[in-house]
């Protein structure tokens, strides 16, 4: 069973998010922001890292960089949470090392067939 | 996403109640008890229990047909003597008294009530036809208590109105 | 896969209150420059935004991008901050939570004052140099082909990014047929090659109606920057025209699952045509598909968010209870006097399980008063600003723990209490500095535990009250008698019965005749009380004193008859046994208990809820005294039993409320025992007095008439 790690702030989204994997027939892990999402990180592989971009203590962009820094982490894919459509903030997360991104609003149908370009 | 399909898979509320339920059976199922020599019946699926009269701890200042609440499993039900309630017989209190304990859920509530009454008697079916409705006149019990008649053999059984019994605010007035 | 959206409504909910009291109170602090508080501000907006897009409340999104907008140019330090910005964030907090409120009762807002919150948003946003607008390139509509050959010539580092163009091709095939090829030509050669790189490029091929150019680079989206990507219609709406040529330059297999980083030197490939351009970088437009919520999600029960901890402790309880039960169940099997100690041993275990289990569940319900207190900041701002007062709020324990109900229903009579002290307490700057104080007004909101107890206190350093003029208002109203002997805190009290203002005039803040009696009542309701303290020039203290959970209560059980009644510690002053010398019967059945100089009334219990008694006579009986409104008065009991913590149960749920008593309770033999309602007792035995008074003087008057 692939194992997604999802990193929000915003528990609506996070469990929306983790409910609809789960529900995919994945196993879900939780972190409520970029430093949570970094420990539960180190304590086990993952097939996938779903992450908000603004999140208090410690940023998805953040987040992203010290991921990819971890050597188990180099391959894996990452994707952003972001309601910026602005380019910017893409930019900003592919300098970063994220694999792509999610724009919010998006619903649980698209979430699935879109984490299906990064999983198998 | 289609939240119409969705709703139509859960299912409506009370649609499978009666499963598990493993008696055939046409019409309604009644229990009927006694109250003096006179035969009453309240809908089976009401009933939540029979039990042996209790001292029941006294509600101050309530009318003396509410005799009190009981502990039933945590929940405090209050007691309700339908003898006194119904000016039928009279209200003495031995090990052979018993309480029924109805539950009627409306759409607002749902309450608990016991009932004391001399005995219970016997399931009786009654199919829609066989419920006559009661004379206009006459009987002690005020008429909106009251959901019909039926005949068993040479007796006539009245069905009460549980929701009409549990509304027990009504009966300081009544 | 269909999932149902409605059920993270109340979460969303929830979090949405949270993010609209923190950008609040935010908002209240934020200095110039202060880049982590408008940043959390800012965050918070961007939560609530992305969460009401998500869960389909597109009005919410609407209005909140205008606030994030604004807030952005705030943390880029593009704009000022000034009050002006501040006061319409603060407009805007409110529009939002107007908003919230209305999805959380499903009903209809009034969308005037949104209007104008908007209108004056976007005018502080025109005058800005927002680059913003119209980030959203728009994107031509393709026209649909048949069939697409498709260039992707990834950099070699694509993987590295946790790409993979397999899932990608894999992607694309949910579109259509796909045909795939790879070319190894920029393949190094085996010493070189870098096991992390991808040194593949591809040809493909995708047969579909209708699908267009903007499908295929949406999967390609995220690597358009790292890749060279070329789409190409192969034949428009020629379905039968296969595009053959491809066919006969280039070797076709199907989409399996070849690996790709062992890609195998000996497939040769034909040379891609060198006119490859890199692709636009057009920005991917979402569908921004209105997801259909059902607002059946009715967070009517409430939720907690409960710590992980809290829930772990809980879970180890539980786990020494179940070793408890089988401890004492295997005691029980074979019990004979000798193992009497471990039985013992055994319910002591239990006692401690239980306890400990009862107080790790209660704290699961207690949150910290800080939840009730959020919103005065802004009270404060605002009452500051319609009086032309100016005020500081001092908050103190704030992270004192309440239950959630009490606290819910706490808020309403605390910002009465607070409204009341700016609006009647602080004097004016003119007075204040007259009377020698500084100018500004201090209000202090502080919380403590007390006992069992949670004391809110709510003080002001303002004029005071005056008592003599609440004492004559009092008279006036005919709420005293002027022979009434009351002490200070007394007359203040007055202050909290019903019709009762103090205000010269009627302001729109707090003086509407109406409030503080309701205050009173509130609180009361929760089985709290409330005193009134105050020193002329000083300023005045209001005490609200409160249970902290609703659900248990700290009782004496005392015995009337045969029934067994809960007073509830808080309302006892004290218990004794009634002297003869000490009574005093006055104005016909008024019994008076002179309790050192007080002549305290006395209630007998069995005659208010007409019961039979041990004793029917005061003499040598047992008066518990207690006291409510700052009333005392001496129930009349025939024993006093434990003193035990009780649960309350409604009598309200199977029955009706029963005037005297506040609840039941099961005490440890599973019988039924009265809560009695100490406030409600003793409006009864007044109202009982009353009446017997008015009979008395129609008796009198129908004599007085035959005479």
């Amino acid at each position: 069973m692939a194992k997604v790690l999802v990193v929000d702030d915003s528990n609506s989204i996070r469990d929306m998010v983790s409910f609809t994997l789960k529900g995919a027939g994945y196993e879900t892990v939780e972190a409520s922001n970029g430093q949570e999402g970094l420990t539960k990180a180190q304590s086990g592989a993952f097939d996938l890292v779903i992450s908000d971009v603004n999140m208090p203590i410690m940023d998805g962009i953040t987040l992203c960089q010290e991921l990819r820094k971890l050597p188990s982490f180099k391959f894996t894919p990452i994707l952003m949470l972001t309601t910026e459509s602005s380019t910017d903030m893409k930019m900003k997360g592919k300098a970063a090392g994220a694999t792509g991104w999610l724009v919010k609003p998006f619903n649980p149908d698209k979430l699935l067939s879109t984490i299906k370009r990064v999983i198998r | 996403m289609d939240i119409q399909a969705l709703a139509q898979e859960i299912p409506v509320e009370g649609e499978y109640s009666l499963e598990g339920i493993d008696f055939i059976t046409s019409g309604e199922q009644y229990l009927t008890f006694l109250l003096e020599t006179e035969q009453y019946a309240v809908d089976i699926l009401c009933v939540e229990e029979i039990r042996s009269w209790e001292r029941p701890t006294k509600i101050p200042n309530a009318p003396s047909y509410v005799k009190g609440v009981i502990n039933m499993r945590g929940v405090i039900v209050p007691i309700v003597d339908l003898r006194l309630k119904f000016g039928i017989g009279e209200a003495n209190y031995d090990e052979t008294t018993v309480v029924i304990v109805l539950k009627y859920e409306s759409a607002e509530q749902g309450r608990t009530i016991g009932f004391v009454v001399d005995a219970v008697s016997d399931v009786l079916n009654a199919e829609e036809n066989e419920i006559k409705n009661a004379p206009a006149f006459g009987g002690i019990i005020p008429h909106h208590y009251v959901n019909g008649l039926v005949n068993v053999g040479e007796g006539v059984v009245t069905l009460l109105n549980v929701e009409a019994l549990q509304q027990i605010e009504a009966h300081t007035i009544g | 896969m269909s999932v149902d959206l409605s059920q993270f409504i109340p979460t969303f909910l929830e979090e949405s209150y949270e993010g609209l009291a923190l950008m609040e109170s935010s908002l209240l602090n934020l200095e110039q420059g202060d880049d982590e508080t408008i940043n959390s501000i800012f965050r918070a907006a961007h939560s609530i935004k992305g969460g009401a897009g998500t869960f389909g409340f597109g009005h919410v999104t609407d209005f909140t991008h205008l606030v994030e907008t604004l807030l952005d140019e705030m943390r880029d330090g593009r704009r000022e901050i000034r009050s002006e910005e501040v006061e319409v964030l603060l407009e805007s907090v409110d529009c939002m939570r107007l908003m919230i409120d209305a999805i959380q009762n499903e009903t209809d807002y009034d969308n005037s004052s949104i209007d104008v919150t908007s209108e004056k948003l976007e005018l502080l946003l025109s005058g800005s140099l927002s680059d913003d607008t119209g980030a959203d390139t728009p994107v031509e509509t393709s026209k649909n082909a048949s069939s697409w050959q498709i260039i992707f010539i990834p950099e070699h580092h694509l993987v590295q990014t946790g790409n993979d163009p397999l899932l990608l091709f894999n992607a694309l095939e949910d579109l259509g047929e796909l045909k795939v090829n790879a070319i190894v030509d920029s393949l190094p050669s085996l010493t070189e090659m870098d096991v992390e790189e991808l040194y593949l490029q591809w040809e493909l091929q995708l047969f579909s109606d209708s699908v267009t150019e903007q499908d295929i680079r949406e999967v390609f989206e995220w690597v358009e920057d790292e890749c060279e990507l070329e789409v190409t219609p192969v034949s428009f709406d020629e379905p039968e025209t296969e595009s053959t040529s491809l066919d006969e330059t280039s070797e076709t297999a199907e989409v399996k699952q070849p690996n790709d980083e062992t890609p195998s030197p000996e497939v040769t490939a034909p040379n891609i045509e060198p006119e490859i351009t890199p692709s636009p970088a057009g920005a991917p437009v979402t569908e921004n598909k209105e997801v259909k919520v059902a607002t059946k999600a009715k967070p009517e029960g409430g939720s907690i968010r409960v710590g992980v901890d809290k829930v772990d402790s809980l879970i180890n309880l539980v786990g020494e209870l179940v070793i408890t039960q089988s401890m004492l169940s295997e005691l029980g099997n074979d019990f004979d006097l000798s193992k009497v100690d471990k039985l013992t041993a055994g319910l002591e275990q239990l006692l401690q399980n239980t306890k400990e289990l009862q107080e790790s569940v209660m704290r699961i319900r207690m949150l910290p008063i800080s939840f009730a207190f959020n919103r005065f900041p802004r009270l404060i701002h605002d009452l500051a600003k319609k009086t032309g007062k100016d005020i500081e709020l001092i908050i103190n324990g704030e992270n004192t723990e309440l239950d959630k109900t009490v606290m819910e229903q706490i808020g309403d009579p605390l910002v009465h209490l607070v409204r009341n002290a700016v609006d009647h307490g602080i004097e004016t700057a003119e007075k204040r500095l007259a009377a020698g104080k500084p100018e500004k007004g201090t209000v202090w909101l502080d919380a403590y535990h007390q006992g069992g107890n949670i004391v809110i206190e709510i003080k002001d350093d303002g004029g005071g009250i005056n008592r003599d003029a609440v004492f004559n208002k009092a008279l006036e109203k005919g709420l005293i008698e002027p022979t009434t002997n009351l002490t200070d805190n007394q007359v203040f009290e007055l202050i909290l019965e019903p019709g009762f203002s103090t205000a010269k005039e009627v302001s729109d803040i707090s003086g509407r005749g109406v409030g503080m009696d309701v205050v009173k009542k509130n609180i009361q309701a929760l089985g709290g009380r409330i005193q009134v303290d105050s020193t002329p020039g000083e300023g005045s203290t209001f005490k609200v004193n409160l249970p902290l959970t609703l659900a248990i209560l700290d009782g004496q059980l005392v015995r009337v008859g045969e029934e067994v009644f809960v007073v509830p510690l808080i309302t006892i002053v004290e218990s004794l046994q009634a002297k003869s010398e000490n009574i005093n019967r006055v104005s016909g059945d008024m019994i008076l208990y002179r309790l050192r100089d007080e002549n305290v009334p006395v209630i007998p219990i069995f005659q208010l809820f007409n019961l039979p008694a041990d004793s029917q006579d005061v003499d040598d009986s047992l008066l518990v005294v207690v006291e409510a409104d700052g009333q005392k008065v001496g129930l009349m009991v025939d024993d006093l039993l434990a003193q035990q913590q009780v649960v309350i149960k409604s009598l309200k749920d199977n029955y009706q409320d029963v005037s005297g008593v506040s609840g039941a309770t099961i005490l440890g033999d599973g019988s039924v025992a009265m809560i009695l309602d100490i406030p409600g007792i003793i409006q009864m035995a007044l109202d009982i007095a009353n009446k017997k008074q008015k009979e008395k003087q129609l008796k009198m008057q129908n004599e007085g008439a035959l005479i």
